[in-house]
């Protein structure tokens, strides 16, 4: 019980919850999207410098739980340097390792979060700035909901 | 942490209350949640069901299920009677003084929303006012949201107190000449806290004003007198009173219903039907349209007459003195607030930790069996009021226990160890 616990409260999980990575709206970034969960009230703003179909840069603001804080926080540290299509395929590959088929490649740091999928009411918490993140590559206006 | 416990301890206990004979009757108590007794505190949301309302809906199936009010035969009488005989169980437990006046209905919601779309789209006109509270439970908003849309009329608000009480100078204020309607909940969902609807209700009548009570969450927890209160309309359902859900209740004042149009159309709910015209059956069937959830009604009988036998005052006593226990309690962890610290509350302890989201709480208290709701309760604009996204939220029923509030505090320490 308390190691299933665990699994989804690994110490990486807590420290990006306590220290969420590039929080805040960097200078110069160029796209951005909301993400919003009705259900939970979990709110989340992704923000990118894409330069050259390169992310240079990815940035978060919100609130909401540890998973949703810090899977937004890993989100943008794994994303920097990657090309837009490599940021949609890891976006895939997320959301395979916590939601879908649970087959998906090595996601290496982002792993820490593949207890979730035991989790079920708790998966939409970690996609939520994934989902905000799909939408920010895309340049969809509106904002995104997960419900 | 032992001198509070001690204090608690010392408190006079419900005199005769039998709390293990009485969770006994409920079968789902006995369920373990990742191997850990359930110790359930979601009861806001929904109470548990005795055995004698499983009952009552098996035996309804099994024995006498046919529609009502129609069939010349036998299982058609038998579930027409048994439907009828939970009408008067309801006019009885709430003292209404005729079985006219309680209609069925899904729930709380459906039950505010015919109030809305039949009462007030008939009698409110552009730039009429409906005055609400602060602390409303969505289904107490939103209908009243459509409406103004519908006719052009405007919502008011009564804003919450810094504690969570209802404030009742702002509320004499805001109830003005074009006020049409008063719509409040008896007990607030997400804080606990006791409005006191028979002083509204008073100040309201000596202005004309009908008034609307949300029971949902008092009707279990509070004892409910609909000729004492004097209201216009008192709204519950019967999924938070131990019955099943998809069943609830609308208490009208017959002078009210019997002038107000239909809420929806179609069989069982008319007197005379043609091409050209038809007429309404009588109360209170007009309100009554289309098959009804017949064994929801005869079960929500069972429920009724369950709590009828404790009695309401016993239970509600239990209640407040867990309530009482468990604010003590949480009030010794640090960095834990309490959302809601009313001085006239039941059955309600909203709270949040720091720098621990309330998900986050509600999932770690569930892997120790321990089940709270988490997040916003329907009511968006308390949690704004308070400046929290969301809260933890512990409700007591007939069968909680100390040591059960003692499991909720224990699971509330190894989540703060958990974050550090």
């Amino acid at each position: 019980m308390m190691s299933d616990l665990r699994e989804l409260y690994q110490e990486v999980i807590v420290d990006h919850n306590r220290n969420p990575r590039n929080f805040g709206r960097p200078e110069g970034t160029n796209r951005e999207a909301q993400g919003y969960n009705p259900l939970c009230g979990d709110k989340v703003t992704v923000y990118l410098r894409v330069e050259n179909g390169v992310v240079a840069d990815a940035a978060f603001e919100g609130s909401g739980c540890a998973i949703s804080t810090a899977s937004a926080s890993l989100m943008t540290e794994a994303l920097k340097g990657k090309t837009e299509a490599e940021a949609e395929r890891l976006f895939e590959d997320f959301h395979g390792m916590v939601a879908g088929s649970g087959r998906h490649p090595d996601l290496g740091k982002l792993e820490v979060l593949s207890g979730v999928r035991e989790f079920p009411a708790r998966i939409k918490c970690a996609t939520l700035a994934w989902h905000t993140l799909d939408a920010a590559l895309k340049g969809k206006g509106e904002p995104v909901k997960t419900e | 942490m032992s001198t509070v416990t001690d204090r608690m301890a010392a408190r006079p206990r419900a005199a005769g209350y039998d709390v293990e004979r009485l969770r006994a009757e409920f079968p789902i108590l006995a369920t373990k949640v990742h191997g850990k007794p359930l110790v359930y505190l979601d009861n806001a949301a929904t109470t548990q069901k005795p055995r004698a309302v499983i009952a009552a809906e098996a035996e309804y199936y099994e024995r006498y299920n046919a529609n009502i009010h129609r069939g010349v035969h036998t299982l058609s009488q038998r579930a027409t009677e048994a439907y009828e005989a939970t009408r008067e169980r309801v006019r009885g437990f709430i003292n209404a003084a005729s079985p006219k006046e309680i209609v069925f209905v899904r729930g709380t919601t459906e039950a505010i929303n015919l109030v809305a779309q039949s009462y007030g789209r008939s009698r409110l006109r552009q730039g009429d006012e409906i005055l609400i509270s602060g602390m409303e439970h969505h289904s107490n908003i939103v209908p009243w949201q459509l409406l103004c849309a519908q006719i052009g009329a405007v919502l008011r608000v009564v804003p919450i107190g810094g504690a969570g009480e209802f404030l009742f100078d702002a509320y004499s204020k805001l109830l003005g000449p074009r006020t049409r309607l008063v719509a409040v909940s008896h007990i607030s969902n997400a804080l606990g806290s006791v409005i006191p609807v028979k002083h509204v209700i008073a100040f309201a009548h000596q202005r004309g004003v009908p008034v609307l009570v949300d029971g949902a969450q008092a009707v279990a927890h509070a004892g409910v007198d609909v000729r004492s209160l004097d209201c216009d309309f008192y709204a519950f359902s019967g999924h938070k009173i131990y019955g099943p859900t998809g069943i609830g209740v609308l208490y009208g004042k017959e002078a009210l219903l019997e002038v107000m149009p239909p809420y929806q159309g179609g069989g069982d709910m008319i007197s005379t039907v043609t091409f050209e015209n038809s007429t309404w059956a009588d109360l209170p069937y007009k309100f009554e349209a289309g098959t009804p959830n017949i064994a929801g009604v005869i079960a929500l009988g069972a429920a009724l007459e369950f709590v009828a036998t404790i009695g309401l005052e016993a239970i509600a006593a239990h209640e407040a003195e867990l309530l009482d226990y468990a604010t003590a309690r949480v009030a010794e962890i640090p960095g834990l607030r309490i959302i809601g610290t009313a001085a006239e509350k039941a059955g309600i302890l909203s709270f949040v930790l720091d720098r621990i989201h309330p998900h986050d709480i509600g999932t770690i208290l569930d892997q120790h069996g321990v089940a709270v709701r988490a997040g916003h309760h329907c009511a968006m604009p308390v949690m704004q009021h308070f400046n929290v996204p969301a809260t933890a939220r512990a409700s007591f029923a007939l069968y909680n226990t100390r040591p059960e509030v003692d499991a909720l505090i224990g699971a509330i320490h190894k989540a703060k160890e958990m974050f550090g």
